[in-house]
């Protein structure tokens, strides 16, 4: 079984390298970046700064599920009838959208480490340890974003017409098959703008990462940019990166925008 | 065929049927009980950890930064408000350059993370100090603070331009075009006719990016300006209590909460005369 997940992620790194748009075999600096300090390998940086370019990208992606997740089900919460359940939901937002996200991102962090900390004492285990900070910073950014995004949520939910939930039971679909069947892809449809708006907000967040050591674009730029005391140019390539990120997302975007339109023509 | 001679006596009516235990009333109960239960746990945890001679020693320390926060987040606002006009009317305007170059600085600022210009000015400033000097502006970017100030000015000047270019441009044509017919002014026209209606859309935005500097503000501790996130961390790294990250939150929430309610009544005081 280890076997078969050291084939795959060598499998999975290998295209990588092959995709890789900044140090791969069509790579930009490759190619523009050879003799300077972004050269890839070991006489530059850019092997590194591809790396955290990576990180960052994958720490957002992965960002994205978990907090579209949880706030759907706070978005559900705080429009269902129970009255508890939406207090519930509504103290989520406040304290999420309150806090700032760098203190959110301390805050999991450390406390986490207390938490598992304090948890391996009662079973035995002493000694220090140490929370993957790509999961820390995971969890801080989804927790944001969903709160975010809950309220979102909600306000595509109010412009759906209670008609539609109507007909769903009329044709005598379940609960859960007008959910799916019905809302959703209108709700998608709806949400879609402000959603995109969070995603751009949740890839500036990213950078906040940096600070309790994942090796993201910031972090390895700020690395080279100490070693090098080229600090404007290599904090200069990191604000690059970042537009490039949000070009490529914006496009995607408006693509996503378009075919989920396709379904309104011809009204 | 019988008439009814009496009438029938006024009866309470019955009882409502007990409200069915639904799964949602399950989970609101979990939900509210896992709250409670922070809640609970935060509270004690404080209590049990009180220490006074801390809280005489951090407590002071923590009002300063909240002030440094405060001034930081105020300042840059109201600079970044003066900076933002030239940029919304670059937007508006229809010269080529003008529009293109105003459309770039706000595409910046508002593309890339607020912690990335702040790195950049900061440290990347640094490797231009022989220019600098000689133009005498070394004195100002050599300290973090006057750095966190310019970037965030910068940055929320590119934000307020488009809140106010978005606003200006969602009053409707026949406004400009009635002023115009009533022979007023442009100048007149923009102060009196446009603006007055622009600011009420704008308001609920400018709301929300103060409450956004007030969250971004947390990221100057990392270039040792010591706001109310860099006394948090001072204190964190001298006593390794986490309490000291409670207060902070619950002091950043407050700050934001209360913002909030302000903008809320501001809102409903200066939009009364649009309530049906």
């Amino acid at each position: 079984m280890s076997g078969l997940f050291a084939a795959l992620s060598a499998g999975l790194a290998w295209i990588g390298a092959i995709i890789d748009p900044l140090c791969g075999p069509a790579g930009v600096f490759r190619w523009f970046g050879s003799g300077t300090l972004l050269a890839c390998g070991d006489a530059g940086w850019g092997d590194e700064i591809a790396h955290g370019f990576l990180v960052t990208a994958s720490l957002a992606v992965a960002t994205l599920p978990v907090g579209l997740v949880i706030g759907f089900f706070v978005a559900l919460a705080k429009q269902s009838e129970e009255k508890s359940l939406r207090l519930a939901g509504n103290i989520y937002t406040t304290i999420f959208r309150g806090l700032p996200e760098l203190l959110t991102l301390f805050i999991v962090y450390y406390g986490l480490q207390i938490l598992v900390q304090q948890f391996l004492a009662t079973v035995g285990y002493e000694g220090a340890v140490e929370i993957n900070a790509f999961v820390a910073g995971m969890i801080a950014l989804g927790v944001v974003f969903s709160a975010y995004c809950s309220e979102v949520l909600l306000s595509a939910f109010k412009a759906i017409p209670h008609g539609q939930y109507e007909a769903g039971d009329a044709l005598g679909l379940h609960r859960g098959k007008t959910m799916r069947l019905i809302i959703l892809p209108q709700l998608i449809r709806i949400a879609l703008p402000g959603l995109g708006n969070l995603w751009m907000a949740l890839l500036k967040d990213t950078a906040l990462v940096s600070v309790i050591g994942l090796p993201d674009i910031l972090r390895q730029t700020g690395i080279a940019a100490r070693v090098t005391k080229h600090a404007f140019e290599f904090f200069g390539i990191a604000c690059v990166l970042f537009l490039v990120l949000a070009m490529i997302s914006s496009v995607v975007f408006s693509a996503l925008e378009r075919s989920t339109k396709r379904a309104e023509a011809g009204r | 065929m019988s008439i009814a001679e009496t009438m029938i006596p006024p009866q309470a009516p019955p009882p409502a049927p007990p409200k069915p235990y639904t799964f949602s009333r399950f989970f609101g109960s979990v939900a509210l009980g896992i709250w409670l239960a922070l809640g609970v746990g935060i509270f004690l945890t404080v209590v049990n950890g009180w220490d006074p001679e801390k809280f005489s020693r951090y407590g002071p320390s923590f009002l300063s930064g909240l002030g440094v926060t405060l001034t930081l987040v105020i300042s840059s606002i109201l600079m970044g408000a003066v900076l933002s006009l030239p940029v919304a009317l670059g937007r508006m305007s229809k010269n080529r350059l003008w529009g293109w170059l105003a459309y770039a600085y706000v595409y910046f600022f508002r593309g890339t993370p607020l912690i990335t210009q702040l790195f950049l000015i900061y440290y990347g400033l640094g490797s231009f100090r022989p220019q600098l000097e000689t133009v005498g502006l070394w004195w100002f970017f050599r300290d973090a603070w006057n750095c966190a100030l310019f970037t965030f000015t910068l940055n929320t000047a590119a934000y307020q331009a488009e809140i106010l270019r978005g606003a200006i441009e969602s009053v409707p044509r026949g406004q400009r075009e009635g002023a115009a017919a009533l022979g007023l002014p442009e100048r007149v026209a923009f102060f009196k006719v446009i603006l007055p209606q622009a600011m009420i859309v704008a308001l609920r935005p400018y709301g929300n990016e103060i409450i956004l500097m007030i969250k971004g503000s947390a990221i100057v501790a990392i270039v040792t300006v010591f706001d109310l996130m860099g006394e948090t961390r001072r204190a964190f790294s001298r006593t390794f209590d986490y309490q000291m990250y409670i207060w902070a939150a619950i002091l950043y929430l407050l700050m934001v909460e209360l913002l909030r309610n302000i903008w809320g009544w501001l809102e409903a005081r200066l939009t009364r005369h649009l309530k049906r």
